[in-house]
């Protein structure tokens, strides 16, 4: 019973980080309906920018706030400069020019920084946090900052003037032009947020995954299948899908050492819990091919 | 003197197909005046190339300023409100949320200043205030068109684009939309081009009518001359 309590609780570390990636994917979605591959190997980026920072003797949490001010700063300036002349390109060339973004920072950061796997530091303190044994210290603390991020994302969408501006922009852009909302700006502001939110898990999981320049590559699958599972249009649904898929891969592990434990035979362990993890996203998606939570699109032809 | 909205020698375009050849109109300071035509004339068309939603050639001037070119919600912010057709309601949005998108845009955080126009628009279509929480996209479609017309209000306009507010509504709720657009034209002193199908009415309440024929303006003069047309009243008035 401790042992699955503690497979749950770390699930909803694992998720929390899931949960974000899957709503920097969302943010972008829902104005473009463009799925950015590179979002990965950005919030990787970032994260290397903070780990040099962090070298440079600059402290854990004021390297953490530069590294997510640069990349939101960095986002918009890539949907200015390199996305904003695609607005009217046929879907394949955005995903060529996403592929291409994504093969850029990876080795980027494979030239600046190497591909040898790095350590990476975890700032929350062992003793304030430990829940009696029943999950790290650097989990608690994982969940704690993404549900800040992601609270204070909530009330900037749902209370603020310009969170309302850019949800118009993204529902429904000619209307939203004809309220005098500047979309083109609100776009640019999307993917500041989604870089910095990516930023954010980056930096959360490399004190687990350890950095290397491929780091984000699993976590950014897992983050898209919870943001399918939740529902693609729909940004809660998504940070729910993203906690689901946490849990949901923990358990498959779990309950595959149980079964062994009790029958012998060896059907799923850790190495499978991916594999199976998004076979039952497939499965959900077969059922209500919208997520969990999303509305149905309807296109119009 | 030039007038409050002037349009000359307007040409508009749909990638390679040509919806507007030579419109040409006039609008006063604070009159009303109607686009009337066919299905397919291009009044849609020329209230898009306004906005800049179209790609357009020719001379527009909005209070003496050229407009063609001008991105669309900057021609918005000059005080052009545009209604368009299909209503272009955030469905998923509350009927609150639709009003304040275009009160963020105006610039103006003072809490009490939103809420001056919020109790103009209840003044003018108390039913609003009943569904304030409520989904617009729940909304029937008379209420959507009051919401339409109530989000070009909260822009604080001082000319308003509107493109068929009668359209699939119940002839009592047109009378009352059409009530209302004329208290809004003298109270709030907004000027307005009517696009409409429903040709009587549109000329009751407009003071001047131009009538569009495949992209060109056929017709023009004050709304009773054009009222008195034969040929108006046989293909659009039906007498
Ligand atoms: N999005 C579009 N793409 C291509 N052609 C268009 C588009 N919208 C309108 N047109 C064409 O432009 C011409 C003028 O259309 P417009 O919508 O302005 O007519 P309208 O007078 O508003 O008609 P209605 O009374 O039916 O609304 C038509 O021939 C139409 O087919
Ligand atoms: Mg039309």
């Amino acid at each position: 019973m401790e042992q699955l309590i503690q497979q749950v609780a770390s699930g909803l570390a694992n998720g929390a980080i899931y949960a974000c990636v899957a709503l920097a994917l969302v943010m972008i979605f829902v104005s473009t309906s463009h799925i950015n591959f590179a979002q990965g190997e950005m919030a990787m980026f970032s994260t290397y920018l903070s780990w040099q920072l962090i070298q440079w003797g600059v402290g854990y949490w004021p390297a953490f706030v530069i590294a997510v001010l640069v990349s939101f700063v960095g986002g918009v300036l890539i949907e200015r400069t390199i996305l904003r002349p695609l607005h009217t390109a046929p879907i394949l060339s955005v995903v060529v020019v996403f592929i291409g973004l994504l093969a850029v920072f990876n080795s980027v950061a494979g030239t600046i920084w190497s591909y040898l796997i790095k350590e990476y530091p975890s700032p929350f303190p062992k003793e304030a946090l430990d829940l009696a044994g029943l999950i790290g210290a650097h989990q608690v603390g994982v969940v704690i900052v993404t549900l800040v991020v992601l609270s204070a994302l909530y009330v900037f969408f749902r209370y603020t003037p310009l969170g309302l501006a850019m949800r118009a922009a993204a529902q429904n852009p000619v209307s939203a032009r004809l309220a005098g909302v500047r979309v083109d700006s609100m776009l640019a502001l999307g993917w500041g947020l989604a870089a910095a939110v990516g930023a954010v898990a980056g930096m959360m999981v490399a004190h687990i995954v350890y950095l290397e320049p491929n780091m984000m590559g699993g976590i950014l699958l897992y983050a898209f299948a919870g943001a399918l599972l939740g529902g693609i249009t729909n940004p809660g649904g998504a940070v729910l899908g993203g906690f689901m898929v946490g849990v949901l891969e923990n358990l498959v592990a779990f309950f595959g050492n149980v079964i062994e434990k009790q029958t012998g035979v060896y059907i799923i362990g850790n190495g499978e819990k991916l594999t199976v993890a998004l076979i039952i996203v497939i499965c959900v998606l077969t059922l209500k091919p919208s997520g969990l939570f999303g509305r149905v699109v309807v296109t119009r032809v | 003197m030039t007038a409050f909205l002037e349009v000359s020698g307007l040409k508009a375009f749909y990638g390679q197909t040509q919806a507007l050849y030579d419109v040409g109109f006039a609008l006063e300071k604070g009159g009303i005046t109607t686009l009337l035509g066919a299905n397919g004339a291009g009044k849609t068309t020329t209230l898009r190339a306004i906005c800049n939603m179209v790609r357009a050639e020719g001379r527009i001037s909005f209070d003496g300023q050229p407009i063609v070119g001008r991105p669309t919600e900057s021609v918005v912010r000059l005080g052009v409100a545009h209604v368009p057709e299909g209503r272009g309601t955030f469905t998923t949005m509350t009927v609150d949320e639709n009003l304040r998108i275009a009160a963020y845009t105006r610039g103006r955080s003072a809490k009490a200043d939103v809420q001056q126009d919020l109790d103009m628009v209840f003044e003018y279509f108390p039913r609003l205030k009943e569904r304030m929480q409520q989904q617009a996209g729940t909304l029937s479609g008379g209420e959507q068109q009051m919401l339409a017309v109530s989000r070009a209000l909260m822009l604080r306009p001082r000319l308003m684009l509107l493109d068929e507010p009668s359209f699939g509504l119940a002839p009592l709720i047109v009378q009352e939309i059409f009530r209302i657009l004329r208290r809004i034209n003298e109270e709030s002193k907004v000027s307005m081009l009517l696009v409409e199908q429903n040709a009587a009415l549109a000329l009751d309440l407009a003071d001047h009518a131009y009538v569009l024929e495949t992209g060109r303006v056929v017709m023009a003069g004050p709304s009773a001359d054009v009222k008195n047309d034969e040929n108006v009243r046989k293909s659009y008035l039906g007498y």
